[in-house]
């Protein structure tokens, strides 16, 4: 068990509870991120991975459990929630860009409006971005005119931009061309090389297996196991983990 | 086996299409002469029908007399500068006061819990009150309260208050139905980047709803546009008023046909506009277009 004050970790999420009427979606979730790790939530649809990305947003209320982000309680009572969703990031599985803004005014909206930077400021950021992610001449074209690797990767860079202790990708790859899929995860990659701090839920499995750090299996709501990376591949010790596992492999 | 290709310059249509083209061409061709031919033979019946009726000689001598037309265009067009003006002050406070009442609905914030309540009031009773009435009573029930201060206020001014008061109603409920079109997904995105709730409805869910409801907002505009002829019950002499002045004067309805067309040239331009507006925003989400 370790220090709820400790400073080494990011985020620690303890006894996450999360219900609808009488169905429970997040049966007390367990959670700790250390600084520049990826952690995968992996598990079949409706396990709970997106909700308990929403609750640490705190786009979802919990219904109980704790949480604090280096080391500062962010579910008490009265807590400034936009202030903590500052500082922290969410990529949605549907991209969720802006219809009426360009490529660059999505990621400088929040530079500008949020972190109160110039327009020369947000702008110069933003161009560092999106030349980074290859798309440097797209700035002034609308997302619509965009392929979905290339909004989604907008996406990602419109919540990174902002510097975030912590970037939350819900299922980012879920609703690409598999052949799409591979600019997205190349994306993942390089921001973890950089040093983001990265939960994830995910359907790639191998992804998960070669760059995350730790991964954690949700079923109905509770995390039936977690374990490193390559352990928890190599030698699952769930018969729900191999089931699932094995099932993936086949579709 | 046919030739792959995917050059514009290199492609020649296959002879199954050819035959296809020619047929839609001819079918074109075909539709056309029909809907002229159709045109013709309903306006030439509908003009004989008209004209064949006992009393149409003193009809055309009341209604359509061209020398009264002439002169009675003078005040009817005086006339219709007040109503251009009480237009345009009413458009502006109606596109502000319908937007204010859209958003009040939308706090959630249970102070603002009396303002909610009576947006959605005011909303309600001025959307069943009719415009005339509402007209009698503004026109006749400020002046009415002797406010010496104000001073003599212009019939134009109450003309536009009352026509703000209702319109705003509808305008407000035109603009409720933009920001609920709003996916949910854009306020989440917003939201989950820190913009705080106000931000969020300014910078991204407001750009999107004005832009969607832009064709129903100028729909209410046309229809304001003939109604501000309404303020003549006030008294002020517009289009409608001054054209009722030359009846009397020449004992004859030419001068309401005439500020009639007047009113409908007026309303022509923004029509087509609307219509211009309206297509341009489907055509961005069509597919299917042999249906």
């Amino acid at each position: 068990m370790s220090d709820i004050n400790s400073p080494k970790a990011r985020l620690i999420a303890k006894g996450i509870r999360k219900q609808y009427d009488d169905r429970v979606i997040l049966g007390g979730v367990d959670l700790e991120v250390y600084p520049g790790q990826i952690v995968a939530l992996i598990g079949s649809s409706g396990s709970g991975k997106s909700t308990l990305l929403r609750c640490i947003n705190l786009i979802e209320r919990i219904d109980d459990g704790q949480m604090w982000l280096e080391g500062e309680d962010i579910a008490k009572p009265g807590i400034d929630e936009d202030a903590v969703r500052q500082q922290i990031g969410l990529v949605f599985q549907s991209f969720n860009l802006f219809s009426h803004l360009s490529i660059l005014e999505n990621i400088t909206l929040a530079l500008r409006h949020v972190q109160g930077k110039t327009s020369e400021e947000a702008k110069e950021i933003a161009l560092g971005w999106l030349k980074r992610i290859g798309l440097g001449d797209k700035a002034d074209s609308y997302p619509d005119k965009l392929s979905g690797g290339q909004q989604q990767r907008t996406a990602i860079v419109r919540a990174v931009a902002l510097n975030p202790k912590l970037l939350l990708l819900d299922e980012v790859t879920s609703a690409l061309d598999p052949e799409l899929v591979g600019e997205v995860l190349e994306l993942i990659k390089d921001l973890k090389q950089s040093g983001t701090t990265i939960v994830m839920a995910t359907h790639e499995l191998s992804f998960a297996r070669d760059v995350a750090d730790w991964v954690i299996f949700l079923d109905k709501g509770v995390i039936a196991e977690e374990g490193e990376a390559k352990e928890f591949f190599a030698n699952p010790k769930n018969p729900r983990t191999r089931e699932f596992l094995t099932r993936l492999k086949q579709g | 086996m046919t030739k792959m290709s995917t050059s514009i310059e290199e492609y020649q249509p296959s002879e199954a299409e050819l035959v296809r083209r020619a047929f839609r061409n001819q079918r074109k061709r075909q539709s056309t002469l029909v809907a002229f031919s159709s045109t013709v033979i309903v306006a030439v019946l509908v003009f004989w029908g008209l004209v064949s009726t006992p009393g149409w000689d003193r009809v055309s001598e009341t209604f359509f007399n061209w020398d009264v037309a002439v002169a009675a265009s003078p005040r009817i067009i005086d006339g219709l500068f007040l109503n251009l003006r009480v237009l345009a002050m009413t458009a502006v406070s109606v596109l502000f006061f319908g937007l204010l009442l859209a958003l009040l609905r939308t706090l959630r914030n249970p102070v603002f819990f009396p303002l909610r309540i009576f947006s959605k009031g005011y909303v309600d009773f001025f959307r069943g009150l009719p415009l005339i009435i509402v007209l009698y009573l503004v026109g006749f029930g400020i002046p009415g309260l002797r406010l010496e201060f104000l001073g003599r206020i212009p019939v134009e001014i109450l003309g536009t208050i009352a026509l703000t008061l209702t319109y705003s109603a509808y305008v407000a409920e035109v603009f409720r139905a933009g920001i609920e079109s709003v996916h949910p997904s854009q306020r989440l995105a917003a939201r989950s980047l820190g913009l705080s709730y106000s931000k969020s409805m300014r910078l991204v869910v407001l750009p999107q709803a004005i832009r969607r409801v832009a064709p129903p907002l100028m729909n209410d505009f046309v229809a304001l546009q003939k109604d501000v002829g309404l303020i003549s019950v006030l008294g002020a002499i517009d289009a409608v008023r001054g054209a009722q002045i030359e009846v009397a004067k020449f004992a004859n309805f030419t001068p309401y046909v005439l500020s009639g067309l007047l009113f409908v040239l007026l309303a022509i331009p923004t029509i087509r506009f609307t219509d211009h507006i309206a297509q341009k925003l489907s055509k961005r989400e069509q597919s299917g277009s042999a249906l």
